[in-house]
Order: structure tokens, then C-alpha cells, then sequence
């Protein structure tokens, strides 16, 4: 990619940033810096406006960019992330959101800690947020970083570095001054550029084939020199019987962790009622559904009209698949149409990057902040204004995550997304069902549950090819690989569930039969719902 | 969420009243149970023995359970016959489309008709039920109160 790219695409990114530094500051005017305008932006948006955040805040770069590249190099195999990522939003709408709204005010572990002793539950809930969240957030950073340098051409240490620092610093602003109502407005504006730019190019692509699907999915197997191969599962997750596995390991992982993302749960505060939050997940299933069966058209496009060849040259893990459809689709490099919709493209990726980013690190410091700092600090120091700690918190979360993110910058981004969905969906979905559904869970239950989750996940990845024992692992020189999976979700997931019963199973405590009223009263009608 | 001398903050929104007894407030010196919350407790259990609520979580749990199930069994269906089966997922139907294209493309069809049914169902089978409930059970919370708080 030459440098004539490069013009048009920074002056969007510009753009992009200044419509973004505007609404934070908009939106700041004249707030009173209650927690509940904070975390909440005051649970006054509509289910339009909220289902359009969740969209923003859920359809990373990696969705974008690495999904329909995925279909681009391998095919089939690329749609199956699609699907996952999408299957996902049955849990959250059917057993996650209203509930979530009815009994929390703005974390996980108000849920849990409602039924139970506050401490230790909010302790652990806090932790496995954070930990879900920094993971999340390096991905996000790391993926930033290398897309940039690859959009603007300059492959070196200093531009990805840079990008890294720029991103961290953009989101702790838009965080600690904006709060949640700057993050899901530039959430919505997000989405709308996104769905914009999905759009136009997939009727690009259908135009180029004059609306032929068929004829779209020929060309795409005849170019990728796997023939009919190519529209079957098999080429990536074909292997031996470990890569099979791993496989259905992963789709595990994607499609319980959502309902455990702690910046997708805390969407669901900031709506009036569980209505609202159930009408915001129909709002956002049809987005997501629609975004990703436009990425199918997508990654087949670039299959079919750049070719995996060309894809591959330019980015091994065909990140680069869907700007380079658009070049060609703009009328090819060199003319001013490709370039433009090259830029445009290069934009939206860093705009969607941002978006999801500052997400994540409003939710984690309100788990800092609401759970972690709340339990730990001393009793008798002079209590802070829990806004104020959270902003603190914005700031230290986003110097780890910028830290984290120059540190593991090789690292591949697929694999830390897929890990933060397995920690997600082992240390805080079996809490979450367990606090909502069942009647005799106690406290040490709880604990367990987060924590027998949480350590074999993080355990099974330090022990997993991924750190150690192969040419592509973090560690290449040593070797203490004793787990075959890159992914632990097969194994955690149901440890967690298991812990969770084990440890409500031996506890002495008597379960308090009132707080389980109370809980599945609020949960199901919104009686005493902030 | 505190006053400077950390005791809860006192509000007049009577959502705010419900909740004031220690909920989701983690910091400062806990609240002493008192029989005010015992009575509000009592009041939840009374609302959760309710014919009225037992028909509101019934019809709730009729609704998800076998669409949970329903659901998952089918993508991890998927999923295990995209990676054991890729042969059964290659055999084609109609021109360049074969059973796995289908059966994603089916992934995303019933996702979008079981979102469709299950807000179909709550609107119109639970949503007005569930309302009256909250009205009544926050008149009650606030009459076992004595409404002083």
C-alpha cells in the first residue's frame, strides 16, 4: 500500500477523532457527576439508541476486518465465527438481559452480591471482570495497532507504537471526562458508519455480480485453488482431532462468553426498564445478524474478486481483505474512487476500534471502582466520591492497557478475543445463572464459581501451545505445554458450573429463602428496579 | 453514593426507597437489619407464593427452558458436524450452495425467528402481568416500611 493512501485516511481518522472529542465534551456540559450518570448516562436512552450502542459495542475489528478475512483465506471455516458471535445473543436475550436490568444498578456483582455475603462475592466478581476486560482491551489495542500501521503503510515499531499510545489516551479521555453518555453516543456513531460501510460495499460486491450469489460463491472456490473444498468446513479445523477440539472449544467459548462481558451487561442499566433492555437486544440482534451476513458477502467478495493470493501477500491473517476489496471495488489502485473507499474503510476500522475500546474500559472501572476499591479499602480512611475513584480507575486501567499492548504487540489478536470469551463465559455466566436461578445457592458457591473458573482458564492458557512448546508460542524456547487446546473453554466452562454447585453443595450456610424472593420477584417484575 | 459522613444518601424517588436498605450499596457501615427489612422481606416471599407471580415465572420458564435447550442443541449440532462431519457438510444442493452454507445461513434464520417469538410472547404474555406485579409489591415494600423511610 503506498503512500497516496495515506492523505485521505488521516484526515478521516482526524475527523473521526474531532466529532468524538466534540460529543465528550457536549455531553460533559452540565453534569452533576452522580455514579448513576457515570456508569449510566442517567438510564434514559431508547431501545434504539441502546441497540444501536450494543451493536457499536460489541462488533470489533476483529468482526470487521478479521472475520471476513478469515472467509477470504479459508472459506467456510471463517463463516463459523459469524455464526457463533451471533448464536451468542440468544443467551443474553433470553436468560441475561431483563433479569440483569431488574437486579442490578451497574456491575455484575450487584447481582450476585444482592443474595450473598457483599465481600468476598464482590471481590471475585470484581477480579474476573477486570481480568476479562484487560484481556479484551490488549486485544483491542494490540489489533489497533498493527491495523493502523498496515492501512498507512508504515510497518515499523514506532507507528504501531504510537497507535497504541494515541488509542489508550483517546479512550481514557472519552472514559473520565464523558462517562457512559459520551461512550454510547460514539458508540451509535460507530455503528451507523459501520452498517453505512458494510452496506455499500456488499452492494458493490452483489452489483459486481449482478446480484449472483451463486455466481459470487463459483468464482470465489474457483480463485481460492481449493475448489468446491473451499464452500465446505474443514480447511482450517479439518486436522487431527486436537484441531477439532480446539474448534469446538472456541465455538463454546463465543457463544456463553457474551452473556458474560462485563462492558456488554453494563449496556443493559442504561435503559428505563427490562422492556426497554429486551427491545434494545431485538434492536441489536438484527444489526449484529445483519453486519455478519454482510461479512459472509464480504470475506466471499475478496475470495473472489482480490484473491486469496493477493490477501495473503499483503497480511497473513487476511486482515487486510476487506480494504483491499475496496480498493478494487472504488476502481482499483491509484484512482481516486479506490482510494477514497480505501480510506473510508481504514476509518471506520479505527473508528469501530475506539468505539469498542472505550466500552471496555468504562466497565471495567466501574468494577474497580464500584466492587474492588468499595471492599478493600480501609475502613476507617475518609470515603471518596465513587466517581471520582472510577475516573482514577479509567486512567490506571488504560496505563496497563497500554503497557499490556506495547508488551504482547505480536501477539495474535484472534487468540486473546477467544480467551477473554472463555474467562468470560467460565468465571461469569455460572455465577450470573446460578445468582438468578437457583434457589439454594450460597456464597461460598459464588466464590467458587468465579474462581474455579477463572483459574483453570487462565491456568489451562499458560499451560496450553499457545504460551510454550512451539515455533508460534509466546515462549518458543521453552517447553511446559501439558494442555493440547488453545482454547480452555471446553475444560473451564464446565468447571465453573461445577465449582459453583461443589462449593453451594458443602457450605453450612442456610440459603436466605427472603433474598431469593426478593431477587426472583425484582428479576422477573422490576419491583424496586433502579 | 454516600453523604460526607458516609451514610447512604437519602432520596425522595420511591424507586431509590426500595432499594435503600443496604442494596448494591458496597461501601460504608452496614445498615442494621432492621424489622422494617424483615417486613419487606416477608413481603417479597408473600409476592413470590402469589398465584399471580407463580403464572408470570411460569409462563416465563414455559417459554425459555425448551428455547435454551432448543437453541443450544442445535448449534452445538453445528458446530460438532462442522468439524466431525465435513463430509455430510460438502454434499451440495443447489448449485454452488451445499449443506453448510445452508445450515449457517439456517443458524441465522432461527436466531432472528426465536428473537421474534420470544419478544412476541413476552409483550404480549407477560409485560402487563409483570407491570401490576411491580406496582403492587413496591406499595407494599413502602406500606411495610410504615413509609418513613
Amino acid at each position: 500500500m503506498s503512500g497516496d493512501h495515506q492523505t485521505p485516511a488521516l484526515l478521516l481518522f482526524s475527523a473521526f477523532v474531532a466529532v468524538t472529542l466534540g460529543i465528550t465534551t457536549w455531553v460533559s456540559r452540565n453534569r452533576q457527576g452522580s455514579a448513576e450518570e457515570f456508569y449510566t448516562g442517567g438510564r434514559l436512552f431508547s431501545p434504539m439508541e441502546n441497540g444501536f450502542a450494543i451493536a457499536g459495542d460489541y462488533m470489533s475489528a476483529a468482526s470487521f476486518l478479521g472475520i471476513s478475512g478469515l472467509i477470504a483465506l479459508f472459506g467456510y471455516d471463517g463463516m463459523l465465527y459469524a455464526v457463533g458471535f451471533l448464536v451468542a445473543w440468544l443467551v443474553v436475550l433470553l436468560l441475561v438481559a431483563e433479569l440483569v436490568r431488574n437486579c442490578g444498578r451497574f456491575t455484575l456483582a450487584d447481582i450476585v452480591a444482592a443474595r450473598m455475603r457483599q465481600r468476598p462475592v464482590r471481590i471475585a466478581a470484581g477480579t474476573s471482570s477486570v481480568t476479562v476486560s484487560v484481556l479484551y482491551l490488549v486485544a483491542q489495542m494490540v489489533g489497533a495497532g498493527s491495523l493502523v500501521a498496515l492501512l498507512l503503510g508504515g510497518t515499523s515499531g514506532a507507528a504501531r507504537s504510537w497507535t497504541v499510545i494515541g488509542v489508550g489516551a483517546l479512550m481514557v479521555i472519552y472514559v473520565s471526562l464523558g462517562g457512559m453518555r459520551a461512550t454510547t453516543w460514539i458508540q451509535i456513531v460507530k455503528a451507523v458508519l459501520l452498517m453505512g460501510g458494510a452496506i455499500a460495499l456488499t452492494v458493490l460486491v452483489l452489483v459486481r455480480f449482478h446480484g449472483d450469489f451463486d455466481q459470487l460463491l463459483r468464482t470465489a472456490a474457483a480463485r481460492s485453488g481449493h475448489g468446491e473444498a473451499f464452500l465446505a468446513p474443514g480447511l482450517t479445523y479439518g486436522g487431527d482431532w486436537t484441531a477439532r477440539f480446539d474448534f469446538i472449544s472456541l465455538g463454546l467459548a463465543l457463544v456463553l462468553g457474551t452473556a458474560g462481558l462485563p462492558h456488554i451487561l453494563s449496556r443493559f442499566y442504561t435503559v428505563p426498564t427490562a422492556r426497554a433492555a429486551r427491545r434494545s437486544v431485538v434492536w441489536a440482534i438484527g444489526l449484529i445478524g445483519g453486519f455478519y451476513l454482510m461479512t459472509i458477502v464480504l470475506g466471499f467478495g475478496a475470495a473472489a474478486i482480490v484473491g486469496p493470493g493477493a490477501v495473503r501477500a499483503s497480511n497473513a491473517a487476511g486482515n487486510t481483505a476487506v480494504p483491499l476489496l475496496a480498493l478494487d471495488l472504488g476502481g482499483g489502485a491509484g484512482s481516486t474512487g479506490g482510494t477514497v473507499l480505501f480510506a473510508i474503510v481504514a476509518a471506520i476500522a479505527f473508528a469501530t476500534i475506539l468505539a469498542v475500546v472505550a466500552g471496555i474500559t468504562l466497565a471495567s472501572s466501574a468494577s474497580v471502582a464500584h466492587d474492588l476499591y468499595a471492599s478493600l479499602r480501609r475502613r476507617t480512611s475518609e470515603p471518596r466520591s465513587e466517581v471520582t475513584v472510577a475516573r482514577a480507575a479509567a486512567v490506571g486501567i488504560g496505563v496497563v492497557a497500554i503497557a499490556l499492548g506495547l508488551l504482547a504487540r505480536d501477539l495474535n489478536v484472534a487468540f486473546l478475543v477467544g480467551l477473554a470469551f472463555a474467562v468470560a463465559a467460565s468465571a461469569n455466566l455460572p455465577v450470573l445463572l446460578y445468582s438468578l436461578f437457583w434457589r439454594g445457592f450460597t456464597t461460598r458457591g459464588a466464590v467458587w464459581a468465579v474462581y474455579g473458573g477463572l483459574l483453570p482458564a487462565v491456568a489451562l492458557v499458560a499451560l496450553s501451545p499457545v504460551v510454550s512448546g512451539s515455533p508460534e508460542s509466546l515462549f518458543p524456547g521453552v517447553d511446559f505445554q501439558y494442555f493440547p487446546l488453545q482454547n480452555p473453554g471446553l475444560v473451564s466452562i464446565p468447571l465453573g458450573f461445577l465449582a459453583g454447585w461443589l462449593g453451594t453443595v458443602t457450605s453450612a450456610e442456610t440459603p436466605d429463602t427472603a433474598k431469593h424472593a426478593e431477587t426472583q420477584v425484582r428479576a422477573l417484575t422490576g419491583a424496586g428496579a433502579v | 453514593m454516600h453523604s460526607s459522613n458516609g451514610r447512604p444518601v437519602q432520596y425522595d424517588d420511591p424507586w431509590y426507597d426500595a432499594v435503600a436498605s443496604g442494596w448494591g450499596e458496597p461501601a460504608g457501615p452496614k445498615a442494621p437489619v432492621s424489622p422494617a427489612r424483615n417486613e419487606a422481606g416477608e413481603v417479597y416471599l408473600a409476592v413470590q407464593r402469589s398465584a399471580a407471580f407463580q403464572e408470570v415465572r411460569s409462563r416465563y420458564l414455559r417459554f425459555v427452558v425448551p428455547a435454551v435447550i432448543g437453541f443450544f442443541v442445535w448449534y452445538v449440532a453445528y458446530v460438532v458436524a462442522a468439524t466431525t462431519a465435513p463430509g455430510l457438510m460438502a454434499r451440495p444442493v443447489l448449485g454452488a450452495v451445499n449443506v453448510a452454507i445452508l445450515a449457517g445461513l439456517g443458524q441465522f434464520l432461527t436466531t432472528f425467528v426465536l428473537t421474534w417469538a420470544y419478544a412476541r410472547h413476552a409483550r404480549l404474555r407477560r409485560d402487563r402481568a409483570a407491570l401490576e406485579l411491580r406496582w403492587d409489591t413496591q406499595e407494599m415494600t413502602r406500606g411495610a416500611r410504615g413509609g418513613a423511610s
